[in-house]
């Protein structure tokens, strides 16, 4: 879509934008294109000069175990987080735009957890997951050795899961409950008086028509899942116990800033790029096709 | 409502009120913890009736993170991050929407492809552009030949150097530099009608004025729901602040909670930590609360 009507004077066009384009030179594309500087030389992190690696540091990292137990553990992440956050949120904004009494209600107070900051929230769930103090410590009294996020990875890693997911239901809630109700009234009506019950009417009407809306909020979620993650696995986990939940972002973090190795963060930051840039292609080119839209 | 369904509503009610529990347990569970003594914190299970240390707690969390100066810090960042977005996107749409020129499209796909990747992925290259902001221009320089031109002519060696690690530009032009608002904009532009402009050029307004007088009031509405997320993000940034910021007297709120984890092998204090947390969670509840209307047109407008 483009103005029929538009300003003569170009020039001045052209400095409207020129302070967007300074800050994103500065602090979005020299830094990108630095990352790949770096992830293809190595660097000494205190001067020193750069030495041409070719792809080494690349070959390096994909060799290393601890690397690959990184992926496999944000894939886990990823899975079941992006998987519990949106089943949950779809159940809720589902049963929200039934529109029963009080229902105003859910419309605003599922929206809060969204609000919080994720180390914030983190700390909350340390608390209230802790194995001694807290809530999980009733378990634990019930059945002793049950649940121990400091010595157990998979403890470690349910608790950053519910954590995460936690914040998430209410942002995919928002959206869905968005979704749900641009969905024409009449519809919902015509179907229950050819006589379809509720069930049927959310999987034959409402689901399809949504479907745009859940390919965007998968991937989003999963997007999310690799950066707003950080906060939540350096306050509750710190990446442990042994690793278990050492995240992509949270590995890049401690190995470019505390392990000072700025060629192998670097190389680390250009497959996460890669892997997001994928992901956003797929949503664009694959699923927006196959989706129903109106 | 469509038709009677006494069984199915039961059901309906039940599980939004579990909904219901599950969003606000956190925030009541964080809320009594702060209300505890060292001794009834750690309770197993812990008395979920609220105790009397409330006040004393808070004000414990308070001195101990320092909490007072860490909260302003946080506001002036939010609030630049914000008042920062507003304003240069807006710039930005307006050049993108109302003007023909060369390259017009080149400028958009841009703006477009910083929605790719979050800083969180290139920290560490980010990082390093903030501790000399000027390299960028100092490399380009020199590989171009000018710095060498430079120091033939006037025998000044260019050294550009401006560190912007522990200050607020330094916390909040990265953040700025993306191009979230810069389409919500757009969007917006796209469909103010034509004859509009044409009335205001007819009166003789020119490209500024029409901006300052016409375009801008009319987006009060983005500008309230953009402001608001944008207020909410930067609050609740984690990552960037805990790089940029060594020194305390620049320290975020949120990145003070880690201080606030009870140490191994000390006193548990979860009711300090927990009354820290509350402090910190406020302000971001706040506006959620208050600004919900323009929270969630906000949040809908720029993802889309």
């Amino acid at each position: 879509m483009e103005k029929r009507v538009t300003f003569g004077r170009w020039t001045i066009g052209i400095l409207f934008a020129v302070p967007q384009l300074i800050l994103i030179f500065t602090f979005f594309y020299w830094p990108a294109g630095q990352a790949v500087y770096w992830s293809l030389t190595l660097q000494q992190p205190w001067g020193g000069g750069n030495i041409w690696v070719g792809l080494d540091n690349f070959r390096s990292i994909l060799a290393n175990a601890d690397y690959w137990n990184s992926i496999t553990a944000s894939m886990i992440f990823a899975g079941i987080s992006t998987g519990l956050a949106m089943v949950i949120a779809l159940v809720l904004a589902a049963l929200t735009d039934r529109q029963l009494a009080g229902s105003w209600l859910y419309r605003v107070v599922l929206i809060w957890p969204y609000g919080i900051a994720a180390p914030a929230l983190a700390l909350a769930f340390r608390f209230i997951l802790a194995p001694e103090a807290g809530f999980m410590a009733v378990v634990n009294k019930v059945w002793p050795g049950f649940w121990d996020p400091g010595l157990d990875g998979a403890d470690a890693m349910a608790s950053v899961i519910i954590a995460f997911s936690w914040k998430y239901v209410g942002y995919n809630f928002i959206f869905f409950l968005a979704a749900l109700q641009a969905i024409p009234r009449s519809l919902i009506e015509a179907a229950a008086m050819d006589g379809s019950g509720v069930i049927r009417r959310f999987w034959d009407i409402q689901f399809p028509l949504i479907t745009p809306t859940i390919f965007f909020l998968l991937v989003i979620n999963i997007t999310e899942s690799f950066q707003d993650s950080f906060g939540i696995v350096d306050i509750m986990t710190a990446g442990g116990p042994a690793n278990a939940t050492n995240l992509m972002v949270y590995k890049i973090y401690s190995d470019g800033f505390k392990g000072l190795d700025y060629s192998g963060a670097a190389a680390q930051s250009i497959i996460l790029m890669l892997l997001i840039v994928a992901l956003t292609i797929v949503q664009f080119r694959f699923i927006e096709r196959r989706v129903h839209y109106r | 409502m469509v038709e009677r369904t006494p069984i199915l509503n039961f059901f309906t009610h039940l599980i939004l009120f579990a909904g219901f529990v599950f969003c606000v347990a956190p925030f009541v569970i964080v809320a009594i913890a702060a209300s505890h003594n060292l001794k009834d914190v750690n309770d197993v299970p812990m008395s979920l009736l609220p105790g009397s240390d409330f006040w004393v707690n808070i004000k414990t969390a308070w001195t101990t993170a320092d909490l007072g100066p860490k909260l302003l810090n946080s506001f002036i960042m939010a609030f630049g991050v914000a008042a920062g977005k507003v304003i240069i996107s807006a710039l930005t749409a307006f050049s993108i929407v109302y003007f023909r020129y060369p390259g017009r499209m080149l400028i958009f796909w841009l703006i477009f492809i910083t929605l790719m990747l979050p800083l969180e992925v290139r920290i560490v290259p980010t990082y390093a552009v903030v501790a000399n902001v000027l390299e960028p221009y100092q490399t380009i320089m020199d590989l171009t030949g000018l710095s060498w031109l430079i120091e033939k002519i006037s025998g000044v060696q260019v050294q550009l150097s401006l560190g912007l690690l522990n200050s607020y530009s330094g916390l909040i032009l990265p953040l700025i530099a993306t191009a979230t608002g810069t389409f919500l904009y757009r969007q917006f532009f796209l469909t103010v009608p034509d004859e509009l402009t044409e009335a205001a050029r007819m009166d003789g307004a020119g490209a500024l004025r029409f901006f300052v007088d016409i375009l801008l009031p009319l987006s009060r509405n983005n500008m309230a729901a953009l402001g608001t997320i944008m207020f909410l993000w930067a609050w609740n940034q984690y990552l960037w602040p805990l790089l940029i910021t060594t020194d305390q007297s620049h320290a975020m709120a949120v990145t003070e909670l880690k201080q606030l984890i009870p140490n191994v092998g000390g006193a548990p204090e979860w009711h300090i930590a927990m009354a820290g947390t509350l402090i910190i969670m406020l302000p971001p509840m706040m506006v959620v609360v208050l600004m919900q209307r323009w929270f969630v047109r906000g949040l809908i407008a720029t993802e889309k």
